[in-house]
């Protein structure tokens, strides 16, 4: 039943590749009405759409009785109910030149976040600017932000033509304003166009209100713009998205060609390994092509049975990505909870999901005034320069010379969260310059010799749960048995090792990752090692625990009601924390996250701490710690 | 010869889309719903896993009032491709006598399509599911992500969605949870239609116009399919050139009277057309924002 006719529409069929655009500028800039309005002019918006649009106009809408082409867009009820947008719409229309994809992002809440979502695969940004106020601050926080996301295209739109009589006054100062504030970002082209997105004025035709302006009218231009940014010049990567070996005899590696191109024959070598082959073929369904071209998804096979995995880069021998653990890069803070510098979080990048953290924040910047301001922590749409560590050495490439190997998101380890997205400087030193040394006697080898299976006892909850009274019970029943043991507790650390950290988010942070750095090391000497420490967040227990190997972390969370706590008050921390004399204190103004499925929940009530201590050992002997 | 150039990238990111999924989740689905879109999917399945099959099982939850020609269209393609098939009806739902007539078309699409769907991820505990639902259809997907997540109740969250960068996706779930994910987010109807005529792929013939029985009912054009279709007093069907642009359960899916019977004439009918695609679907003109309602509750 189909397909008689193969080109049933030649004429008709777009022959420049589709161009996916963003609209960007200042709150009630019109970008909605600008976008609504090229939909209707294209005779995208249909009757049944346009009627729902008239209900709605007349319901929710902010121009009296004339269409509200914001509408149309404002795709979600809480936007139509509040008149503003909230997040990324993605609009799609075409002409008989060009198919497009539009980017409509919301001028109002969590802003960087959503136009750095929208901009991240854009190619071109229509920046609205009002003609009546000029530049905002906004305006240029969007020029900032989309030349930083690596547009190199923007076409200053400067709208509300009408409202100004159509006078070439205030355009002619706009753009030279703008010129000046674009000066130091990294465009290639910048277009200005002057328009009045609500009555059409060089929309997709030439205004006859404004006779002084004699370039292409918005359409036109967005029609012959060429962004083909040299993507296929690039040097290729083919970073491996999955390795097909559902079939018998075949083992294929399928991704998509990010850039360059890429022939049968080409001689390719494995970033990371260094490991090289040749491209016997790329594999189709129908005839196998002799090459590809960049965004093309392949799968191809080569000559040499190679390890390769999902998250490789395969690349030309003489045009090899960086390989690295440590990096500088930009990060755009996407989450409501922090960026706290030693955190672990996964980041994913070429397809690979790999443990890290941010081991420096050199700055934050201020993208109105691109200024560098010093900063412990990144809050939402804040964007920082950081240094980041990974647990093992990836193929990158500087986010400026490209966008796919560059690019990278952070996701948040425990709710799973888009916290992040960065966008690599440079490496900060290469992977084979780091060698482990390589130990003679090995862990196994030295906790044998003490008769036990080396641990960490994590004791956590709040000030006054009985931490450090069931962890000294604890350590003297050990002692008894002529296990081997250590203590760290708030004390002995606090008062030597980490003096200089204090009780901020950020510190606490620090604090427990160099514990857990002591206690893993304390691990390796073969020990049984007691850690008693409020540890409020479950993001560095989790840290802990993975430093170590599996079954030697052993959590135990001693589960004591706050208002118990507030009564026993051991230390009198309680009193002035209440009184306000103690700032960030756990349970008072800085929460506590409760462990999730801890290896012990002791709810501290009615048990003796002997009672408990007991039931700890008992929980030892279960696990094969201490041999019977 | 070859795919125009913007066909030819929406192309490769659907491809791209479809092995992300199977390379980042242990269990994944493909929802089959025998229409265009379901079609040009399966296709694009078919490519991306060559030589081998799409290693993931099709899902097709069935109301028990698909167009009869879809059902044969559905056996016929699965034979054709060796695809394993997974047919599951909302058997509560059938033994509580649930049908579009009986219960109004919110509330049995609620039992019938959206609880169905809910009982077959949970039974077989599918972690992710492909849904052949493009951004250009109705305006709360305009604003859904490629990978949109569910909680364990298949519940979507559209102020709380992941920020989606490059093709970063974020795949990431816990246990129980899930990922609807969307190859033609990017597609428009256009695009469907003319990568349909590319790749000739098969498509149910009941989007060429051919007389069929229909009956006109609050301004739609319902075909008489089988005798489950109640005539009201002194209703008669009539025979009408008709086809269809989106395909659903018959008793809630409205015909347009047409005479294109060719690829070729559906995309030209389609280029002159004033009426968007979903204007045949009765169930979204139910109440304001309605998609959006079904989809917080688990609907594709």
């Amino acid at each position: 039943m189909s397909g008689e006719n193969q080109d049933a529409s030649d004429e008709t069929k777009p022959s420049r590749p589709t161009l996916r655009f963003l609209t960007c500028g200042s709150v009630d800039d019109g970008k909605s009405t600008l976008v609504g309005r090229l939909l209707y002019e294209r005779k995208l918006i249909f009757d049944d759409q346009l009627a729902t649009l008239e209900r709605d106009s007349r319901k929710h809408g902010a121009v009296g009785e004339e269409i509200d082409f914001a509408l149309l867009v404002d795709g979600l009820e809480a936007e139509r109910e509040q008149g503003i947008t909230i997040d990324v719409a993605y609009r799609y229309f075409s002409t008989e030149a060009r198919a497009f994809i539009v980017a409509d992002s919301p001028g109002h809440e969590q802003y960087t976040r959503n136009m750095a979502t929208g901009a991240s695969n854009a190619d071109l940004a229509i920046l609205l600017v009002d003609a009546r106020k000029g530049l905002l601050t906004q305006t240029r926080r969007h020029a900032a932000i989309a030349s930083l996301l690596g547009i190199r295209h923007v076409v200053l739109a400067i709208n509300k033509m009408d409202l100004v009589d159509y006078g070439r006054e205030a355009f002619d100062r706009i753009v030279a304003d703008f010129a000046q504030a674009a000066e130091k970002l990294h465009f290639d082209s910048v277009a200005a166009i002057p328009i009045s997105a609500r009555h059409g004025d060089n929309v997709i035709s030439r205004s006859d209100n404004m006779p002084w302006y004699s370039g292409p009218h918005l359409l036109a231009y967005l029609e012959t713009i060429d962004v083909e940014n040299a993507v296929s010049e690039q040097p290729m990567r083919f970073p491996v998205q999955w390795v097909n070996r559902l079939h018998r005899d075949f083992r294929g590696y399928a991704g998509m060609l990010v850039s360059g191109r890429l022939n049968v024959g080409d001689e390719i070598v494995v970033a990371a390994s260094g490991r090289t082959s040749r491209v016997e073929r790329i594999v189709a369904m129908d005839d196998d092509p002799t090459g590809a071209a960049a965004f093309e998804s392949i799968v191809l096979t080569l000559a040499d049975e190679i390890d390769i995995s999902r998250g490789d880069v395969l690349c030309h021998p003489k045009q090899r990505p960086e390989v690295a653990d440590q990096f500088a890069a930009h990060i755009i803070w996407m989450s409501d909870e922090k960026l706290l510098p030693g955190r672990s979080y996964f980041m994913k990048i070429n397809g690979r999901s790999l443990a890290g953290s941010v081991t420096e924040i050199k700055y934050k910047l201020d993208v109105d005034t691109n200024a560098h301001i010093a900063t412990k922590t990144l809050s939402l749409n804040e964007i920082g320069f950081c240094n980041i560590a990974l647990g093992s050495s990836v193929a990158v490439d500087a986010y400026d010379a490209n966008r796919a190997t560059g690019g990278f998101i952070l996701i948040d380890r425990f709710t799973n969260a888009t916290a992040g997205a960065g966008l690599i400087a440079f490496p900060l030193r290469r992977a084979k310059n780091i060698y482990l040394q390589q130990q003679l006697v090995s862990k196994a080898a030295r906790s044998h010799i003490k008769h036990q299976q080396p641990a960490v006892l994590w004791f956590t909850g709040l000030s006054g749960a009985g931490k450090s009274t069931i962890a000294n019970l604890v350590e003297m029943k050990l002692l008894e048995r002529h296990a081997h043991t250590a203590m760290l507790d708030g004390d002995n650390i606090r008062h030597g090792l980490n003096r200089d950290l204090g009780f901020t988010d950020v510190d606490r942070v620090e604090n427990i990752r160099r514990i857990g750095e002591v206690a893993k090391l304390m691990v390796d000497a073969g020990l049984i090692v007691l850690c008693a420490f409020i540890s409020p967040f479950r993001a560095e227990r989790q840290m802990a625990r993975s430093l170590v190997e599996e079954g030697e972390f052993i959590e135990i969370f001693l589960d004591t009601p706050l208002d118990v706590c507030i009564s026993r008050d051991p230390k009198g921390l309680y009193k002035k924390a209440l009184a306000g004399e103690i700032k960030n204190f756990t349970g008072v103004d800085q929460t506590y996250e409760i462990p999730a499925s801890p290896e012990l929940h002791i709810r501290f009530m009615n048990e003796r701490p002997e009672e408990i201590a007991d039931r700890i050992i008992q929980e030892l002997e279960t696990r094969n710690v201490l041999h019977g | 010869m070859g795919l125009p150039p913007h066909l030819r990238s929406l192309e490769s990111e659907a491809v791209y889309i479809l092995r992300e999924v199977v390379a980042e989740f242990k269990n994944p689905v493909m929802l089959y719903s025998i229409g265009k879109d379901s079609s040009v999917m399966l296709h694009l399945a078919m490519k991306a896993f060559h030589p081998a099959k799409p290693p993931f099982p099709l899902l097709h939850v069935d109301t028990t009032w698909k167009f009869r020609e879809m059902i044969a269209f559905r056996d016929e393609t699965m034979a054709r491709l060796g695809m394993d098939l997974i047919v599951h009806v909302n058997q509560e739902g059938l033994a509580r006598g649930v049908s579009p007539f009986a219960f109004g078309s919110s509330a049995y699409t609620q039992v019938m399509k959206t609880e169905g769907l809910r009982q077959a991820l949970d039974k077989y505990k599918f972690d992710a599911a492909f849904g052949g639902a493009r951004r250009d259809e109705e305006r709360s997907r305009a604003k859904e992500r490629i990978f949109s997540h569910r909680t364990t109740a298949h519940a979507w969250d559209p102020k709380n969605q992941r920020p989606e960068l490059w093709r970063a996706f974020n795949t990431r779930i816990r246990p129980g949870e899930s990922m609807r994910v969307f190859p033609l987010s990017n597609w428009t109807e256009r695009d469907v239609w003319d990568y349909v005529a590319a790749e000739n792929i098969p498509v149910v013939p009941l989007y060429f116009a051919r007389k069929r029985p229909v009956v006109r009912r609050d301004g739609a054009l319902i075909m008489v399919d089988d005798a489950r279709l109640p005539l009201h007093p002194g209703e008669v069907a009539e025979m009408r050139s008709i086809r269809f642009r989106t395909l659903g359960c018959y008793p809630l899916t409205g015909a347009i009277e047409s005479e294109a019977d060719t690829l070729e004439a559906i995309i030209e009918e389609m280029r002159l057309s004033s009426t968007s695609e979903r204007q045949g679907r009765l169930i979204d003109f139910d109440e304001a924002a309605s998609m959006e309602k079904k989809k917080r509750e688990g609907y594709f």
